[in-house]
């Protein structure tokens, strides 16, 4: 089942070089460095298969031998494909607990992955925009990313990525039942697509509810940022296809295409209506956000993501200028405790957290744009 | 629903009930109090129905009790526990219980995806090369030597086309 194309030696002979975070940080990456303004509503796309090996009990039944071998066969397979050049390739155990942070926050690992057994690990392109999971849930975890919402060049991506894979490795496949995977609610298709959606008016208006009901009557499913139990903080919402089996691929692309422009109507139309109807209490809520950031010394991770929220409409509404969007969608993920700490080269208690975090923020916030009511919603 | 008093993921008593339509198929999911808030159905930001029907339609009156995969060792009881399979080859050892809960979950019980093209076709040729080396000694122990020749030329060209393939 191994390669025969790869003309690096295999299994565990082969030492992968340790990654380091800095240059991982330091890169610009498609999620810190791609926003524009076509990303206003849309901050990302993104598109995970789950892929399995035919011989292998799956990850989570596997003994340990069987974990590291299928490790090995699937980090050679994925480290040899044209469009993993010069990728970084990590088993957890050299991770640090900070790191693994650092890489929940980059969404390039899951929060299941950053606490798994030996045998388990990621291998990420260069960009930051593809990263293959091996034995979290699945043996296999493919996922693409890009800024905005670019849901079909996506999907074509990560169809290549997997079409080159076959190439290495014999899937476990069956034609009735597609892709097999351990839990049968990814049965099928094996794919999981979604949206990372900015929705501050919807919440504002009180209306998420109503969407959220509303999307999952058309089969899809709302979740905070960090997908499955994490909360909504910054009025980010992650919308995704909740099934996987009857239906192929393109199609799902399809329904979930239409959803997602659905909902950026609804927000746009809710933007709309505050400015007509509720300006000043708008106004105020976006210039108090600024003045928090500029002034405040205690901001807790939650409160930083819902004041940066505001910041982010207000440059989508023209009150701040568009110049600074790149450094408030950076900031979403900066602001997070494992970055802030990485920043600050140590571990620190969440109260110090909010310490420095508020420091961070006041810093960036003192050479920020004024804002500027005038011009609110006139694109 | 007369019996439907009871929550689906523990004995006590459902207070929460929740309807969703998926493709206009109704499922219905009978909880308590506590699991409702556990499984964060009360969450505005969501939660995952599928979730909730997997674990609900792990009932007990099913026809592969006792019934162990024959690959990974993996039992019904197993899967009950865990809410995941052991193998790939599970899917086949509890095909029966699993038709239910595959039919409640998605939108189809078949697969319309796509297809692994190249890793079929491999296998295809590697099957056909083994039958094809079973035929040739058995035409050989046979002295069916024009059957033999036969295979032989066969043999060669299957081993020509997995060659040419990209790897392996």
């Amino acid at each position: 089942m191994k390669s025969a194309k790869s003309n690096k030696p295999s299994g565990k002979s082969r030492r992968v070089k340790p990654m380091t975070i800095e240059s991982l940080i330091d890169t610009p990456s498609e999620l810190t460095d791609a926003s524009n303004s076509k990303t206003a509503i849309v901050l990302m796309t993104r598109v995970r298969l789950a892929r399995n090996l035919a011989s292998m009990p799956f990850p989570g039944w596997a003994r340990p031998a069987q974990r590291e071998e299928s490790y090995d066969i699937c980090r050679d397979a994925v480290s040899s494909v044209p469009a993993m050049k010069n990728n970084l390739s990590v088993s957890v155990t050299e991770l640090s607990e900070l790191q693994k942070q650092i890489l929940v926050e980059r969404h390039l690992i899951s929060r299941e992955l950053s606490g798994a057994k030996a045998g388990s690990g990621v291998v990420i392109s260069q960009n930051q925009s593809i990263s293959v999971m091996i034995n979290e849930e699945d043996h296999l975890r493919l996922q693409v990313l890009r800024a905005g919402f670019q849901l079909k060049k996506v999907w074509n991506t990560i169809n290549d990525l997997d079409t080159a894979l076959e190439d290495h490795l014999d899937y476990a496949y069956s034609p009735t039942q597609g892709y097999l995977t351990a839990c049968p609610t990814n049965l099928g298709t094996g794919m999981r697509a979604s949206a990372m959606m900015h929705l501050p008016a919807l919440v504002i208006a009180g209306q998420m509810e109503k969407v959220v009901r509303a999307v999952n009557q058309l089969g899809m499913v709302v979740r905070g940022l960090f997908g499955e139990g994490s909360d909504a903080s910054g009025s980010i919402f992650q919308i995704s296809n909740q099934t996987t089996l009857g239906e192929a691929e393109t199609e799902i692309i399809k329904r979930l295409d239409s959803v997602l422009r659905t909902i950026i109507e609804h927000e746009t139309n809710a933007r709309q209506r505050l400015i007509e109807n509720d300006a000043g209490k708008l106004f105020d809520k976006i210039g108090r956000a600024f003045g928090i950031l500029q002034n405040s010394h205690l901001l807790n991770s939650a409160e930083a993501m819902n004041l940066l929220s505001l910041i982010r409409m207000g440059i989508d509404l023209n009150i701040f200028d568009e110049k600074e969007r790149p450094r408030v969608d950076r900031l979403f993920i900066e602001a997070q405790p494992g970055h802030l700490q990485h920043a600050q080269k140590g571990e620190y208690e969440a109260g110090q957290r909010d310490l420095i975090r508020a420091g961070r923020l006041r810093s960036e916030f003192a050479n920020f744009s004024q804002p500027d009511f005038s011009n609110a919603g006139n694109n | 629903m007369a019996n439907s008093l009871k929550c689906d993921l523990c004995p006590k008593p459902a207070t929460v009930h929740l309807t969703q339509i998926v493709n206009n198929k109704v499922h219905k999911v009978d909880l308590c109090e506590e699991c409702a808030q556990a499984k964060g159905v009360t969450d505005p930001s969501g939660f995952s129905l599928a979730d909730l029907l997997l674990k609900a339609s792990l009932n007990p009156e099913q026809s592969d009790v006792g019934v162990r995969c024959e690959q990974c060792g993996y039992t019904q009881n197993d899967f009950k526990k865990y809410g995941r399979f052991g193998c790939p080859h599970c899917y086949e050892t509890f095909t029966s219980s699993i038709h239910g809960m595959l039919e409640s979950m998605h939108k189809g019980v078949t697969h319309t995806g796509k297809v692994p093209r190249r890793a079929l076709a491999r296998k295809n040729l590697h099957e056909r090369l083994s039958q094809l080396e079973k035929d040739l000694n058995e035409a050989i122990k046979t002295e069916r030597y024009e059957d033999a020749a036969r295979c032989r030329d066969e043999i060669s060209q299957v081993k020509q086309t997995i060659g040419q393939e990209p790897s392996r």
